[in-house]
């Protein structure tokens, strides 16, 4: 089995949903709580991914933030080297692409968090902020666990903007979902079982987090 | 609205404020926290010198052996990525960190010299690849009869690269154009995406029959699987493969020195085994 792929395929995982979280939070907020006439423009565009083909997502990053574009130039002059083909520039694809298991997951509860206790709060002169951070993020916490697992998983099994942006450069960008392809090119059936039998371990492991964090029969974290 | 206006403590709400909010707390500081380690153990491995590898996927098993020989000899590592030469022409255009790029047709090294993007004098033609047609010992095809045997309506589906990107892919069309069964195949390739992944369909008997590299069909993976007919040089373009140190590259000492061990006898004799034809050493 392919350890460093392994290895590079858990950090980008962790490091995508931790990001989302840090990101992801506010866009959830932004969306649930927003009165804007036109925000489904917006809930569209986070959607986007879910349904765009990974190709299509990662021709766009690989030409958006390549050596010949604006974002690309001002990447490559003030780290020293271009951001497609590396860790970095894999991780800013794995964002995007996982965007909506985070947002989304997030929105709903935060949706899901009764209006009354939210003006009850404001009326105690707690902050907005403080009351996001008080009350209405603890009350969310399984749907944030669940963007957050989502999010873990969904890069985990990411192929084609891996393809794509990451250019499969071992200990770099090769992770283990194009390991998995290598093996079976290289006609090496056993590996790529073994590896395959991981990410389905892990896969139904996380989906098995998931819903016992959200089963209704008896709570994780039991209410008092 | 106006029962919740009046500023009293509600017990419950109280109860949700402070309980609720230690679990938030402890959440964010093992994020960071996990994060941080991430970072600090992401920057201790990238210590380690190697030198990166863009290579033809008809060199497959046959640079693994390279790399083992040459890693046991010089005590340098190798990371090797495999795909078609097309592709990583197009990577190495947009800033793919590479220090070698072993293409199967040297006209990509090439317009990357013209575009300034390698190390001047370092091209070099390190062997002409051969194409073979292969079919699995289950398909009971006689290959021996050359390309006529594509014709028959018992061959549905052949592999073939995809020869947008692929140059053994462009061989074996040129050489089905030469043989004259073009019109008769053309709804039954099947393209992979380099041409290692078309001797897969062909080992795995997705497609019965195949236009492989040679050095594929020598591969120890797929000798005895199979039988393959050599296509005769003059049927295609000669498969020129070329290598050359990139421009980029911050180790351009090291790869100039595993150009130099292909160059090498022992490089020469696993590429020689491997059914390419080597250049006469100088």
């Amino acid at each position: 089995m392919n350890w460093m792929a392994i290895w590079v395929t858990f950090k980008l995982a962790g490091l995508t949903a931790g990001a989302l979280v840090v990101i992801g939070l506010p866009i959830a907020y932004w969306v649930s709580f927003s009165r804007w006439r036109w925000k489904f423009f917006i809930q569209s565009i986070v959607a986007l991914p879910l349904v765009l083909p990974p190709t299509v997502l990662g021709f766009y990053i690989l030409v958006a933030i390549g050596p010949h574009s604006p974002i690309g130039q001002l990447y490559s002059d003030l780290v020293g080297h271009p951001l497609p083909f590396t860790f970095e520039g894999l991780l800013f694809a794995s964002i995007l692409y996982s965007l909506p298991f985070a947002v989304q997951p997030f929105a709903a509860a935060f949706e899901q968090v009764d209006r009354k206790l939210i003006e009850a709060s404001w009326t105690l002169s707690v902050s907005r902020l403080g009351t996001f951070f008080k009350l209405v993020l603890p009350l969310s916490k399984a749907g944030i666990l669940t963007g957050m697992v989502l999010s873990f998983a969904h890069t985990l099994g990411e192929f084609g903007v891996v393809l794509m942006v990451g250019g499969n450069i071992e200990g770099v960008t090769r992770t283990v979902s194009i390991d998995i392809y290598d093996e079976v090119q290289a006609l090496n059936y056993a590996g790529a079982a073994k590896t395959a039998l991981l990410l389905l371990v892990v896969s139904y492991g996380t989906l098995l987090l998931v819903y016992a964090i959200n089963r209704k029969v008896w709570a994780v974290w039991p209410q008092k | 609205m106006t029962a919740w206006s009046r500023p009293q403590r509600d017990v419950g709400l109280g109860l949700v404020l402070t309980r609720q909010s230690n679990h938030a707390i402890r959440l964010s500081l093992l994020a960071v926290v996990v994060a941080a380690l991430f970072l600090l153990l992401s920057s201790i491995s990238a210590l380690a010198v190697e030198i990166s590898i863009a290579t033809a996927s008809d060199l497959n098993f046959a640079f693994k052996e390279l790399v083992a020989e040459y890693e046991k000899a010089s005590g340098n590592q190798v990371k090797l990525t495999l795909g078609s030469s097309g592709n990583f022409y197009t990577q190495i255009h947009n800033g793919a960190p590479f220090d070698l790029y072993f293409s199967a047709d040297i006209a990509y090294p090439k317009k990357l010299e013209e575009s300034g993007l390698t190390v001047p004098g370092s091209l070099y033609r390190y062997a002409v690849g051969r194409i073979v047609l292969w079919a699995g010992n289950d398909s009971r095809i006689d290959v021996t009869r050359g390309f006529e045997v594509l014709r028959e309506p018992s061959v549905k589906k052949i592999a073939i690269a995809n020869p947008k990107h692929a140059p053994y892919g462009r061989a074996a069309v040129s050489a089905m154009a030469y043989f004259k069964v073009s019109d008769q195949v053309k709804n039954k390739l099947i393209l992979g995406e380099n041409i290692s992944q078309a001797a897969q369909f062909i080992e795995s008997g997705a497609c019965e029959i195949g236009v492989i590299a040679l050095s594929l069909a020598l591969a120890p993976a797929m000798k005895g699987k199979g039988t393959y007919w050599e296509v005769p040089a003059e049927a295609h373009p000669p498969l020129e493969q070329g290598a050359v140190i990139l421009k980029s590259s911050t180790r351009q000492k090291s790869a100039m020195q595993f150009l130099t061990f292909i160059k090498s006898p022992p490089g020469r004799e696993i590429l020689t085994r491997y059914g390419f034809v080597v250049p006469e050493s100088r």
